[in-house]
């Protein structure tokens, strides 16, 4: 187990040098900073001593690789691309190009980002499992096939659209919720519900036909029939032992999601204004902020990593027959 | 004319051909074809693959560009308009260049918003009537509505005429063709007992044409879906679109295509250090969240094409350029899942003897694996690519919300959309933008799912062995 994680947590750092070594490249040398200079101070009409200025201040006017000028060891050390690694992997992100600190800012914006999508993943998980569930148990009536077409029919809808809908109906119409915006502490749940139903719903239809599958597979098989005809009843072997097997697959898929539920979910945080991760990465995007979404794919791939392992840990925990070699 | 190729243009064309490919490679090969008659034997399956094919007719439509000659006086040389227009321009000019001021309703003689104008030289504040939508009537209070009922009765009586006598004529090719008698053909096709889905077909064809007909009498007249807020119709904006999406759909799936497919066999078939490799850069993408991906490379296109102005010389080139990137860029980011499952399944195929033995006779490697590996693969390859088909469509309009999907100025849904989110606050409200939009790219999305479904239950072992038990096709031994 724990030759297994070293292994599992070295490969990780190198994917994540990877990463860092291609967001560099891509952010610094296919295009410059004289270009980010020129984008952030707008336009053509940008004096060099401007764009030196601008570099100087963010630390960008060193060598991208090698430092000619220095001795020794600092040739490599004081050049843009090690110190902005080294500071990277210490979560250390610097300024934004507007100015404030990103690693501050990704705080503070991370509450609400999780206060959004956990309830909707965990919410969500439960209410796919459940209609899954049922469908599996009426399978092969007319229940089970329409209930499959509607889940196709959802999975065509534009996420756009339940969230256009959601708006319109809940809020302009019956005025139930207000229609965009946040608040701290408690007061935020008004704020929350009808994002986190529109965020279950976008994403029901699929995951109730996926689970379906899962459950059929797992019905299939001869440990369901054993359970038959000892003569349990078909609700006892669905809730009992195709249940407990068919979650296996389940929740360590789930696993892998977790950490980046951190990201937040972009598009529902721009639409309802919330003030969380995603709509820090919108706003970074449409102003071009390179340095805050460097940093953000720094992050995403990070939490991404964790939960490749923590699903490999999780596959284990759940099935005593895998084996961690 | 002179005729423009765009960059996107050639990639359709290349689909095409490729499709084109595909289908003489069924027609050839034994196992394939029984699938694909498994798959397209479901009445579901061909009523979504009519749908697509019509919305494919439209995209190649607009696919076709050339530049329309300007009029110019004898002697002079020919010269050519500085904008390109495709096919699909040329058959919607009428209503694209019947513009409006600002919004209207479907189906409306009048603007949607009051104004201030002078009528018999009193300056009242009434709803103006429209350039174009029901410009011929005199009193569009009163006849309106019956103008509108007439002309539906027309167009559907013509759409009518028209299904009957494809109808007959479908009905006399069997009888010639079936040598059954009249009455047999016409009771075998009600009751739908015929070996392809006819009878689902022609429901499909019925509603297409009575459709189609409907909407093409009424836009001689009127803007049946409306006008947006530069008073351009709303149904020539979402035609386009379907352009937009479909290229965005089928040119990505040509990108990712070949990478996972030659990354992928490489990787499993070859193992040792190229595995290494191709896993630490799969993973390396994978790991990068799609969206994050997505967004620092249009925003390096972004600058790109900002420090380079003189590459493109049209704005529609440049547009397009940004589509191409898009898809590029997609593709790429998309590529990862499918590399794994073929490197997995590769890994299983070259341990099986028949591969063996073919190495044993001393078959090269790339021959090994374009002609004993790759054919295997193709029923995983065909399911994932449908697949993704619709979660691309769907993409791009999450992409234009976000800001880092087509140009602008491109038509697309997801432009659309997100043009129209702010219509939603203005009371009364402007619903018909939006319900186009997601109308259509509904309609798309479906039917690629259902025909998804349909071609994954025929080609995947796991899911065949189910359906070919239970229908009662006559394939069977075919597929056994």
């Amino acid at each position: 187990m724990f030759r297994f994680l070293t292994r599992k947590l070295i490969y990780g750092f190198a994917i994540l040098i990877g990463i860092n070594l291609l967001t560099f490249v891509l952010f610094f040398k296919v295009n410059t900073p004289d270009d980010m200079a020129r984008m952030q101070l707008g336009g053509k009409r940008v004096t060099p001593d401007a764009i030196e200025k601008w570099k100087a201040e963010r630390g960008y006017d060193r060598p991208l690789f090698f430092n000619e000028q220095e001795q020794g060891l600092s040739k490599i050390s004081n050049t843009l691309f090690l110190d902005s690694s080294l500071r990277m992997f210490a979560f250390d992100f610097g300024r934004a190009d507007s100015g404030r600190d990103i690693a501050s800012e990704i705080v503070r914006r991370a509450g609400p980002s999780i206060a959004l999508a956990l309830p909707s993943f965990v919410v969500g998980l439960g209410v796919s499992i459940v209609l899954a569930l049922g469908l599996a148990f009426f399978r092969a009536t007319y229940l089970d096939f329409w209930g499959t077409v509607l889940c196709v029919v959802f999975m065509s809808i534009s996420s756009l659209f339940f969230i256009v809908m959601g708006q319109f109906l809940f809020s302009r119409v019956l005025q139930l919720f207000p229609v965009s915006g946040f608040a701290a502490g408690i007061d935020a749940w008004r704020f929350l519900v009808l994002p986190i139903a529109v965020g279950i719903f976008s994403r029901l239809g699929g995951e109730v036909r996926f689970n379906r599958t899962l459950f059929m597979e797992e019905i299939g098989k001869d440990y369901v029939r054993t359970a038959r005809s000892k003569g349990l009843s078909e609700s006892r072997v669905l809730l009992v032992h195709v249940l407990r097997n068919a979650l296996i697959p389940i929740l360590s898929a789930s696993v892998a999601v977790i950490p980046l539920l951190f990201m937040g979910s972009l598009i529902t945080e721009s639409f309802f204004a919330i003030p969380g991760l995603g709509s820090y990465l919108i706003e970074a995007i449409a102003g071009q902020d390179f340095a805050i979404v460097r940093a953000m794919v720094f992050i995403g791939s990070f939490l991404y990593i964790l939960g490749l392992i923590l699903t490999d840990i999780s596959y284990t925990l759940a099935d005593p027959r895998i084996r961690l070699q | 004319m002179q005729p423009v190729f765009l960059l996107t243009d050639l990639f359709v064309y290349a689909i095409l051909l490729f499709v084109l490919w595909y289908i003489w490679q069924v027609r050839s090969d034994r196992n394939l074809r029984a699938n694909w008659r498994l798959a397209m034997k479901r009445p579901v399956a061909m009523v979504s693959s009519m749908v697509l094919g019509f919305f494919l007719l439209v995209a190649f439509a607009d696919s076709i560009h050339y530049r329309p000659t300007l009029p110019s006086s004898p002697g002079q040389a020919t010269q050519y308009s500085s904008e390109a227009a495709s096919v699909l321009d040329q058959i919607l000019l009428p209503l694209s260049s019947a513009r409006e001021r600002s919004y209207s309703e479907p189906l409306s003689a009048v603007a949607f918003r009051k104004e201030t104008f002078e009528r018999d030289g009193v300056s009242v504040r009434d709803y103006p009537r429209l350039q174009f939508g029901g410009k011929h009537l005199d009193h569009p209070d009163s006849q309106l509505s019956d103008d509108v009922s007439y002309r539906t009765a027309v167009a559907l009586g013509w759409g009518f005429c028209m299904v009957v006598a494809v109808l007959f004529l479908g009905f006399l090719l069997a009888v010639i063709f079936s040598q059954q008698s009249w009455p047999r053909v016409v009771s075998q096709f009600m009751k739908g007992e015929t070996e392809w889905p006819w009878r689902s077909m022609a429901i499909t064809f019925t509603v297409m044409c009575l459709a189609i007909c409907w909407v093409t009498f009424l836009s001689q007249g009127y803007h049946v879906f409306g006008t947006d807020r530069t008073g351009n119709s709303v149904l020539v904006f979402a035609l386009k679109s379907v352009r937009t999406a479909l290229v965005i759909g089928g040119l990505t799936t040509l990108v990712v295509l070949p990478l996972a497919l030659l990354l992928g066999v490489t990787a499993g078939y070859l193992r040792g250090w190229v595995d290494e490799v191709i896993q630490y850069v799969y993973t390396l993408l994978a790991s990068i969240p799609d969206v994050l991906l997505i967004a620092a490379s249009v925003l390096l296109l972004q600058v790109f094409i900002d420090k380079n102005q003189g590459v493109f010389e049209t704005s529609l080139e440049r547009a397009d350029a940004r589509l191409f990137f898009l898809c590029l860029i997609l593709g790429i980011t998309s590529f990862t899942g499918l590399c794994r499952l073929v490197r997995g399944e590769t890994l299983k195929l070259r341990e099986l003897e028949y591969i063996q033995s073919a190495k044993a006779f001393g078959v090269s490697t790339p021959r090994v694996l374009w002609r004993h590996i790759v054919p295997n693969l193709m029923h995983l390859v065909l399911i994932n690519t449908v697949m993704q088909f619709s979660s691309f469509v769907l993409a791009e309009a999450v992409l234009s919300y976000v800001g880092v999907g087509v140009d602008p100025k491109t038509a697309s849904f997801g432009v659309m959309i997100n043009t129209a989110r702010a219509e939603l606050a203005a009371t009364p409200l402007v619903w018909w933008t939006l319900t186009t939009a997601f109308g259509f790219m509904f309609l798309i999305v479906l039917s690629a799912n259902l025909l998804s479904d349909a071609i994954r239950d025929a080609f995947d072992p796991r899911t065949r062995l189910r359906s070919t038990n239970s229908s009662t096709s006559p394939t069977q031994g075919v597929t056994a």
